[in-house]
């Protein structure tokens, strides 16, 4: 008996299933006084991938990194967490990596990735 | 009812989410069933209390099993525990996770896990020596220990490798997040000493409201939901049945067989007696060689 089994996280239909180096938007609920508004964060998914037919950790986070005005944003989500409304795949992408760090010192041309078909 | 509180076991860490979008570690704990093994009264032990067993012993000496008759187990943990009224207790009686309420404060004692003969690095968090500039075994010692011959000697209680981990260690103010009677299970948000199957005294400390409910996908039983039952717990005494009823089938197939021998009728039985005498020829056969 582990705990991870007697609390396990149910994957939600409403997140997609999304890898390293697809772009991804990422709808967030945002609580803003008694209002509540979902808040949409779009950019590559660096870390962290989503699969329908497995059970996610609890704790399992997954990093998006977006380029905002020439500055580079990363947001770590937890995955299970209420709070995200919902994950939606914009584009796939095709990378060698699990990790895609490399992405934070480049720009530009540099910083494309191939996509997936 | 209220009990002090119980002996449970830790089962593990986990993460928790909060209806408001909050999230906690916590640590799940399966707390009994603790059952009553003797009544403390005022008039015979001088306090009143309640002394509960948890877990069942493997092997168990005679004192104890004679002090544990009445209550009808055989318990590898005694722990006594003050309640509000004695009078609601009785030895015999059950206990679990329902002592417990969402939103209780408890503190929780183990015993921490054991970190063998540590450093000053590990065990005081030293910084250690510089890992260049030309030094050799100075990475992890502890540095000087005291002053010269004034007082020429090392002050008691100086901080030094040794003995780590091990000991009674009590965390207070947990807060109880969930409880699951069904499966005696509760979740107190933030850590709990000792390893996992560590024995744990959960004391309870005050009881608060419970202001927001945990978001559960599905599995631990929400209001209207009935609890899928835990398939470890189920199949231990399943098998046991099992293999008592398998036992018995088996002689009374015996026992048929050697009736239809007698009767000389079935098929079977003499494929069955075939086999039999087969068996006994080789025995007798190798009995002749070892003679030989």
């Amino acid at each position: 008996m582990d705990a991870a089994a007697l609390l396990p996280a149910k994957p939600r239909e409403t997140i997609e299933e999304f890898r390293p180096g697809d772009t991804a938007r990422v709808n967030v609920m945002i609580r803003e006084g008694e209002r509540e508004r979902v808040q949409a964060f779009e950019g590559t998914i660096l870390r962290g991938s989503h699969r329908k037919d497995h059970i996610p950790l609890a704790g399992y986070t997954f990093t998006v990194r977006r380029v905002s005005y020439g500055i580079g944003v990363e947001r770590t989500f937890l995955l299970n967490s209420p709070l995200i409304d919902s994950v939606l795949v914009t584009r796939k992408g095709k990378v060698k990596r699990a990790r895609l760090y490399y992405l934070r010192g480049l720009t530009g041309k540099k910083a494309r990735i191939k996509e997936r078909r | 009812m209220t009990i002090e509180g119980l002996l449970g076991r830790k089962v593990g860490m986990t993460t928790l989410y909060w209806e408001d979008g909050r999230s906690d570690g916590v640590t799940l704990v399966e707390v009994g069933p603790c059952v009553v093994t003797q009544i403390r009264t005022a008039a015979r032990d001088g306090y009143e209390a309640v002394q509960v067993g948890f877990q069942n012993a493997k092997h168990i000496n005679k004192p104890s099993a004679g002090h544990l008759a009445r209550s009808g187990g055989r318990f590898r943990h005694l722990q006594e525990f003050s309640v509000d009224e004695l009078s609601e207790y009785e030895v015999g009686q059950s206990m679990g996770a329902g002592v417990f309420q969402a939103g209780d404060i408890v503190s929780v004692q183990g015993v921490s896990k054991g970190r063998g003969f540590a450093g000053g690095v590990r065990r005081h968090g030293f910084a250690g020596g510089p890992k260049t500039h030309g030094q050799s075994d100075r990475h992890r010692a502890p540095g000087s220990i005291g002053a010269g011959s004034s007082p020429g000697r090392v002050w008691k209680g100086t901080r030094m490798a040794g003995h780590m981990g091990a000991r009674t260690v009590t965390n207070v103010g947990l807060k109880i997040a969930l409880v699951d009677e069904d499966r005696n299970i509760i979740a107190l948000t933030g850590s709990v000493p000792g390893a996992k199957n560590g024995i744990i005294r959960i004391e309870l400390k005050r009881r608060t409201d419970a202001e927001t409910r945990p978001v559960l996908f599905g599995v631990l039983p929400l209001e209207d939901e009935t609890p899928e039952p835990i398939v470890e717990a189920a199949t231990v005494e399943d098998v046991v049945d099992d293999i008592a009823e398998v036992s018995t089938d088996d002689a009374d197939a015996t026992t048929s067989a050697v009736e239809e021998t007698t009767d000389d009728a079935v098929e079977a039985s003499a494929e069955v007696e075939a086999e039999a005498e087969e068996s006994s020829d080789t025995e007798e056969s190798e009995e002749k060689e070892t003679t030989s």
